[in-house]
């Protein structure tokens, strides 16, 4: 591997972002990989289309260090504009103009564009090329914004929100558009504040909350790690819930079936789970409300007697 | 630099084309002025002194509807929609873009002044203009003052729902007081007084000495000089206060 592949595609520091006296982002961190989709999931307001809007030069941080393909964004440099593709979280077009006139319009800005019908199809678009942009569903107009931030051929794509306000099936449509580009070799950054869909997509996620990253990870990674726990329920005495969290599920159950099995008893719904993203996400932005968030030690919880 | 020529021409070809298909743009920018041009063509068609007053007046209202109005309605629209914010993620030079929505406002006034032009030599009895010179001189110096005083009025509306009516309240007083309809000289006093103050006055002024009277060129040199005055203006508070986006909130 030569030294320019091994450079992340985006890198941030300790970034600060503030509007008037309020601060928008509070000393956020990562790095994104070349090729790697990475997620920055959080609930509305924590900072999340901030950051983005920062990366893509349309915001001037208040501090800190951010790097895109090597470039600062803030000066907008135009050689980096050509590398890049942007879905913001909406944007308009020219109404009266079709799908098919966008696209190729579009194409024109890019030095090294890709084929205009390639495009349409990748962005499930060839039935729409003939309609005009005003005419567009909801769903079919998030499409034409893929189509125009995917046909100048760009390495790196960022998503605002890319399936905020779809159906299910137009979800997994836009779904599997991210993948064909994962597929071949873009970098995503994207954001969401769904859980599947951070999960689905993201070879690493980070968790953002009052502008401040609480964990970063493969989606993975992260539901193991935060408490790196193992969860055993099962139904105890008059049918009472029980869960204990343990790091050797073994050694428990097998306390758990020796006292069941002397006893004469049997464990109802007995189960092993990791915890999932969605608890880690839970435990994490409900911390994040009271007290200063410490990913790292993550306090088990325990729900029913002991 | 022929790079960003070819991208200029490309989205000024976009732009026209774009045009043709939105009817209400289109009834604003040519539709209106011919309206008032054949309603009081045809109210007044019994004395030449007042065809000699309407025509160069509805040349200038054109000159505003075409740069001012649509400028200014065109900007609130772009931004509130987000397209002047998708654009700028684009490598698109700002300046492609902006030229190429500016000689759109221009083709447009050069398409009215000719119809109104040929009107009134066909129809109104005002004859081909004495000065091409003057005329051309006139009619730049109005696109740029009123195009720019119509960007920078775009950044004081806060929505495109209420664009309509902070346009008016500008545009329609400024076409009474400055004389598209009747010679500001037999209007009262303090009409008079405000009209002096307003380019659109002078600018059809201007106008009317280009393709009516013949006055020569320097008499009319303050009425350049007060259009460019307004012009500078414009064009300072519409750099000053330009955003690519809609204001939050």
């Amino acid at each position: 591997m030569d030294l320019a592949s091994a450079a992340p595609a985006i890198l941030v520091r300790d970034l600060h972002k503030s509007y008037g006296t309020v601060e928008a982002v509070r000393g956020i961190d990562f790095d994104v990989a070349v090729g790697e989709v990475f997620g920055l999931l959080g609930p509305n307001g924590a900072g999340k289309t901030t950051t983005v809007e920062v990366l893509e030069g349309y915001r001037e941080r208040t501090s800190g260090i951010v790097s895109v393909l090597g470039h600062d964004p803030s000066t907008r440099p135009r050689a980096l504009r050509e590398r890049v593709g942007i879905v913001l979280q909406s944007s308009g077009t020219y109404r009266h103009a079709t799908v098919r006139e966008l696209v190729a319009h579009w194409a024109g800005f890019y030095p090294r564009p890709r084929d205009v019908e390639e495009v349409i199809d990748l962005a499930g678009l060839r039935e729409s090329e003939h309609v005009r942009a005003r005419k567009l569903s909801g769903g079919q107009a998030r499409r034409l914004d893929f189509a125009l931030a995917l046909v100048g051929d760009p390495e790196l794509i960022f998503l605002d929100e890319p399936t905020t306000g779809f159906d299910p099936a137009a979800r997994r449509a836009a779904w599997d558009t991210i993948r064909a580009l994962a597929d071949l070799g873009k970098t995503v950054l994207l954001t969401t504040h769904y859980l599947d869909e951070a999960q689905a997509l993201c070879d690493r996620v980070a968790i953002v909350k009052d502008g401040r990253v609480l964990a970063v990870g493969a989606p993975a990674e992260l539901g193991v790690g935060a408490s790196s726990r193992y969860r055993v329920s099962w139904r105890g005495d008059a049918g009472v819930p029980e869960t204990r969290e343990t790091d050797d599920p073994t050694a428990l159950l097998h306390q758990l079936t020796s006292a069941a099995l002397a006893r004469g008893i049997g464990l109802a719904d007995l189960s092993v789970t990791r915890p999932t993203l969605e608890d880690v996400y839970l435990e994490l932005t409900a911390e994040a409300v009271g007290e200063p968030a410490d990913a790292g030690t993550a306090a088990p919880r325990r729900r029913g007697r002991r | 630099m022929s790079d960003a020529i070819a991208l200029t021409w490309r989205q000024y070809r976009l732009e026209r084309k774009m045009f043709w298909r939105n009817p209400s743009a289109a009834f604003f920018n040519f539709a209106l002025p011919l309206l008032f041009l054949g309603l009081l063509g045809a109210i007044f068609s019994g004395s030449q002194t007042d065809l000699d007053v309407i025509v160069p007046g509805i040349a200038g209202m054109s000159v505003m509807t075409t740069t001012f109005v649509a400028l200014a309605m065109n900007m609130v629209h772009l931004r509130e929609q987000g397209v002047l914010k998708r654009l700028r993620g684009t490598p698109l030079p700002s300046g492609a873009y902006l030229g190429g929505l500016a000689a759109h406002a221009i083709t447009n006034t050069v398409i009215q002044l000719a119809i109104v032009i040929a009107a009134g030599a066909l129809a109104f009895g005002v004859g081909l203009p004495e000065s091409w010179l003057m005329l051309g001189v006139f009619a730049a110096a109005g696109v740029v003052c009123l195009g720019a005083l119509g960007v920078a009025l775009s950044h004081a509306i806060p929505n495109f729902d209420s664009a309509p009516a902070y346009v008016n309240m500008i545009f329609l007083p400024v076409i009474v007081i400055s004389g598209v309809f009747y010679d500001v000289k037999n209007a009262p006093t303090f009409m008079s007084d405000i009209a002096q103050v307003l380019p659109l006055t002078h600018l059809i002024d201007g106008l009317s000495a280009a393709m009516v009277t013949g006055a020569p060129f320097a008499e009319h040199l303050s009425d350049l000089a007060v259009v460019l005055v307004w012009a500078a203006l414009g064009t300072l508070l519409a750099i000053r206060g330009f955003s690519w986006e809609a204001r939050r909130g």
